[in-house]
């Protein structure tokens, strides 16, 4: 391959560009967070100390918080703890939010992965099914099922799955009982390092129900999309000039079809992962799925500024980059994106 | 005189829509020889592309298709292609039956190199040929075409319009088709690249003796490339006869007035025809060029005119030659039939405002 | 969020419709005439589920046996868990209120919030997206990195932040909800409409028109009137269904609407798990189903509308055909001509 080094070359030079465009995205971010959790009434302590403390005892805790410094002053202190991967201490518990979450991202970043699976096996067979006999019985059935499952929200859901396949998630989470060595903070990961295979299965088995239940969020979605993508890939002019050379309709309709339907997935692939880390809140509070969200939900009851704003941060990196990552593997499949 | 490689008799094919039937091509019938190059002209939405790719089976689900296509290259065995099981007639396309499409930018998967396109093809028709054999056919059909081997594991993007236009002939070229469909190949091309491929097309039959059918309506290439030409009008082959004689001695009017519009160094005012080819849900009465005819009768009006063939072997469908034929056929027209229609006239105005 | 395929460019306006106000209206109208088979059917059984949903909600007070906050009636308590029977259809909760009054009132909650957000983020994403499309610069840059950022956002931590915020200012009524929900939603519309105006900017009639001398604003608007109307439907609908389901999923977390304040079907599923659990099946199904038909009315209609509307999903209609029989026309020999001197042209 002559042209091998000029094509890795444009790769690297379109990573770059693509992280250098993605920097002033992250900055908006920020700026928006922190400007969402100032545009409350009072401040952080206030909110949730005012009526424990006294007014003094207020001040001082406001002033050793940073609180009453001027605003450009508390927000360069917030790109600081960011850049630095440290946003802080909670105030309910003191607990650090860095370790909020490395402990509890890992079983969030587990059900997240677990419904994408699930989506991907159950969607894209299904959307190419549909696509491919378009107005035919299958393709009915596939609509209807795809909107029915975009209808229906996770906490319909999840009951749903829970009286139909028994209760083995139930609502006390036995997954924190299991006893293996923390190396990745990732359960099943730790699980499988330390060789404990029985553990691993009861992990995915406890996995199926919350991920079935998150999955079905966007699994309408990737039907709905692969079956358009394919519809109209079908009507490509590649595709009738590969007809035209005698290429068997079995080759042209699933090397030239669903191979050019699947590629545009992958740019919507950052708005569904951002859809199930919204949709996990909801499925991780229903299924006691020890992961941030149910985390952040608990902290906003409290009112605790540090950690809803340290983790209203964390998930607006964890969209950029993943929207980063997907970017890459396009342009890796996509040989177009590159130019 | 050899066999006809490929005998079109008859041939309709008709789409189905909301208003009607559309017939796009309506009883056509035409010869091509081996090493022949037909030429198919007319204007646009008069049916040329419909018929290229009538004669190789790719007319949409919705289209109804009758007549014959026989096609007796070794693998066609003359067979009639039309109504032909599908598998039968994929495997024909390639190896038997090639196409050349009109707009190269959108022909190629964006997601495949030039040699995944090769190999599919051969693939498709050599089962089990060794992956030396196939580069190396298709190497060679690329060189014919001036594409570098260098570029073989390119994308189709890092091409240009010109140089994608090649490969796609290469595509077709490298599966020996004896028969050859080129529907508009230079249309979407500059100038330069169009006398390029227009060159290569026509070396074609000089080193495979390939016969091909090339859709144009640039009058100019036809002159050039062709051996013989038919005229297309409104689904019907109007003229059709050897090239020289047809350029020298246009019978048909449509004939005349197309060449008439053509802009050569001669020409001194443009000149077009009024009017637009018709709408072929619902196709005049008669002559269906009769509503832009110059030289129209009344009796073009009402009576379709028969296809006259003349000692020169020129095949024209027009009353004028068939009553120079045979004065008795004017009966036919009716009392008054031979007097001039004037709606021509009206048109044009009307076309104007 | 509206994840259908929605034209992303501006569509071009016919030229039937270029400069009447309702051209877009019109053309919409005969698009849903003309609908037939499965998109048909979803417009008509959405709307049909829509409509009931809108009629529940708007006489909820005349449906509804009791109010959705009343546990006690002709004296006595309400039973507590009561299960379904004459005087509670649907059963009583643990907190002894009447299931099906508050899945009642729950439509009536929810159409309120629906529409609030609806209206906010249309003003809003239309006015921001005209802003920026029409005017472009450095402000158009700063928005539309700002709408990006908020596309990309997950849409319900979105909600749930905005409801963190808007709460501590405002409470939690249906108007904080309706804001929570108005955020996620400007950016659908900025989109489209900063698209359009882009394009009406570079459109050549808009050029001769104020070549003319037409003001910007009447520029604008019969442009947008033409353009934008067509993709509008489509968004609103599927933010509709959206809405039901994120103000449900804030009740569920316990951010949405306070249970003083109104009777909310995210709110009663949560507070009918365990019910759930313990076998209880009424408190969870009515509230779970009322908002799963209120959610599917909304997006069939939005996507019947969708494929209706959008150009690239539009089939033709096929119809076979059948060919008469075929009959060839006449071949005439003309005679050879008697020899022609050399020179002298066929005739």
């Amino acid at each position: 391959m002559s042209n091998t080094s000029k094509q890795s070359g444009s790769l690297r030079r379109y990573v770059l560009t693509r992280i250098a465009l993605a920097v002033p995205m992250v900055l908006i971010l920020l700026i928006l967070v922190f400007v969402m959790m100032r545009v409350a009434p009072g401040d952080p302590i206030s909110a949730s100390q005012g009526g424990k403390l006294n007014a003094t005892e207020l001040a001082a805790r406001r002033h050793a918080a940073g609180f009453d410094a001027p605003l450009y002053q508390q927000f360069w202190d917030y790109l600081k703890s960011v850049v630095t991967l440290n946003f802080g201490t909670t105030f309910s518990d003191r607990r650090s939010v860095r370790d909020i979450i490395i402990e509890n991202g890992g079983a969030t970043l587990t059900l997240t992965a677990g419904a994408l699976v699930f989506a991907t096996v159950i969607g894209i067979p299904v959307g190419l099914l549909a696509g491919r006999y378009r107005d035919r019985p299958v393709d009915v059935i596939a609509r209807l099922a795809s909107t029915i499952s975009y209808a229906a929200p996770v906490f319909v859901t999840a009951p749903l799955l829970t009286l139909a396949f028994g209760s083995t998630s139930g609502q006390a989470s036995p997954l924190t009982q299991l006893n293996v060595p923390t190396q990745t903070h990732i359960l099943i990961l730790d699980a499988a390092l330390d060789g404990d295979w029985g553990a691993v299965n009861d992990i995915l088995q406890h996995l199926l129900l919350p991920s079935i239940a998150l999955g079905l969020l966007i699994v309408g979605v990737f039907i709905r999309m692969i079956r358009i993508n394919l519809i109209q890939s079908l009507q490509g002019d590649y595709i009738e000039a590969a007809r035209a050379r005698g290429v068997k309709e079995r080759h042209v309709v699933a090397r030239h079809g669903f191979r050019n339907a699947l590629v545009p997935v992958i740019t919507v692939l950052g708005l569904q992962v951002a859809m199930l880390l919204g949709g996990a809140v909801l499925t991780e509070k229903y299924f006691n799925w020890p992961g941030i969200g149910r985390q952040l939900i608990d902290y906003i009851n409290q009112r605790d500024y540090v950690a809803v704003q340290g983790i209203v941060t964390v998930f607006a990196l964890v969209v950029v980059v993943i929207s980063l990552l997907i970017d890459f593997v396009n342009a890796l499949i996509d040989p177009r994106v590159r130019y | 005189m050899t066999e006809p490689v490929l005998s079109v008799r008859d041939l309709r094919v008709w789409y189905g829509t909301d208003r009607g039937p559309v017939r796009a091509v309506d009883g056509v019938t035409f010869d091509v020889r081996p090493g022949e190059t037909l030429g198919l002209v007319g204007e646009s939405g008069c049916g040329k592309s419909t018929l290229g790719r009538g004669v190789l089976g790719l007319t949409p689900p919705a289209a109804a298709v009758d007549g014959e296509v026989v096609l007796r290259s070794p693998g066609g065995a003359g067979r009639n292609l039309v109504g032909l099981p599908a598998k039968e007639i994929q495997r024909l396309r390639g190896p038997e039956l090639g196409l050349i499409f009109q707009e190269p930018m959108t022909r190629l998967n964006p997601l495949m190199r030039i040699s995944q396109h090769f190999e599919e093809a051969l693939r498709a028709h050599h089962k089990g040929l060794p992956k030396q054999e196939i580069k190396a056919r298709a190497l060679a059909a690329l060189r014919g075409m001036g594409i570098p081997e260098s570029r073989y594991g390119s994308y189709p993007h890092e091409f240009s319009g010109g140089m994608r236009q090649r490969i796609m002939i290469a595509l077709a070229l490298v599966l020996r088709p004896a028969f050859i469909v080129a529907d508009e190949p230079t249309t979407a091309l500059d100038v330069l690249v169009e006398a390029q491929i227009i060159k290569i097309l026509a070396d074609l039959r000089k080193n495979f003796d390939t016969s091909l059918v090339l859709i144009t309506h640039n009058l100019g290439i036809v002159a050039e490339a062709c051996d013989r030409v038919a005229v297309m009008y409104a689904g019907h082959i109007v003229e059709q006869g050897d090239a020289r004689e047809v350029f020298a001695n246009p019978q048909h009017p449509y004939t005349r007035e197309l060449l008439r519009s053509t802009i050569s160094l001669s020409t001194t005012g443009l000149h077009f025809i009024p009017g637009s080819p018709p709408d072929l849900v619902e196709p005049p009465q008669g002559c269906r060029f009769h509503p832009r005819c110059p030289v129209a009768m009344r009796g073009c009006a009402t009576v379709e005119p028969p296809e006259v063939v003349l000692p020169t072997g020129v095949v024209s469908a027009c009353w004028q030659q068939a009553i120079e034929a045979d004065p008795a056929l004017a009966d036919e027209l009716g009392p008054g039939g031979r007097e001039p229609l004037a709606a021509v006239k009206e048109i044009s105005v009307a076309d104007e405002a | 969020m509206a994840t259908t395929t929605l034209p992303t460019g501006p569509i071009e306006p016919d030229a039937s419709a270029k400069g009447t106000r309702f051209g877009g209206l019109r053309r919409i109208t005969a698009a849903i005439r003309e609908a037939r088979g499965v998109p048909r059917f979803m417009l008509w059984a959405g709307a049909v589920i829509s409509a009931l949903f809108v009629i529940t909600a708007v006489f909820a007070p005349l449906i509804a046996p009791y109010s959705f906050d009343t546990y006690r009636s002709g004296g006595h308590n309400f039973p507590k868990q009561g299960s379904p029977d004459g005087d509670h259809w649907f059963g009583t909760t643990v907190q002894s209120l009447d299931v099906l009054s508050r899945t009642v009132y729950g439509a009536r909650t929810a159409l309120e919030v629906m529409l609030l957000a609806v209206v906010f983020s249309l003003i809003l994403g239309v006015l921001l997206g005209l802003v920026a499309g029409y005017f472009g610069g450095w402000l158009d840059r700063i928005l539309v990195l700002v709408m990006d950022a908020l596309f990309a956002f997950p849409y319900l931590l979105l909600a749930i932040v905005a409801g963190f915020v808007f709460s501590g200012i405002a409470g939690g009524g249906v108007v904080t909800a309706a804001l929570s929900i108005t955020v996620v939603y400007i950016p659908q519309y900025f989109r489209v409409v900063r698209a359009s105006a882009l394009s009406a900017r570079e459109a050549t009639f808009v050029e001769a028109a104020r070549a003319m001398g037409a003001k910007p604003s009447v520029v604008i608007r019969k442009y947008l009137f033409g353009n934008v109307i067509q993709s509008v439907p489509v968004i609103t609908t599927m933010n509709a269904a959206d809405g039901i389901g994120t103000l449900a999923g804030l009740g569920f977390l316990g951010l949405g609407i306070q249970p003083t304040q109104a009777a909310e079907w995210g709110y009663d599923l949560d507070r009918a798990i365990d019910d759930a659990n313990a076998g209880m099946w009424w408190t969870s199904l009515y509230p779970g189903l009322a908002m799963v038909i209120a959610i599917l009315g909304f997006t069939l209609l939005g996507e019947g509308l969708n494929d209706v509307l959008n150009p690239t999903m539009r089939r033709r209609r096929i119809s076979k055909v059948l060919l008469p029989a075929h009959t060839r026309r006449r071949t005439v020999t003309a005679p050879a001509l008697p020899d022609v001197p050399e020179g002298e042209a066929v005739k």
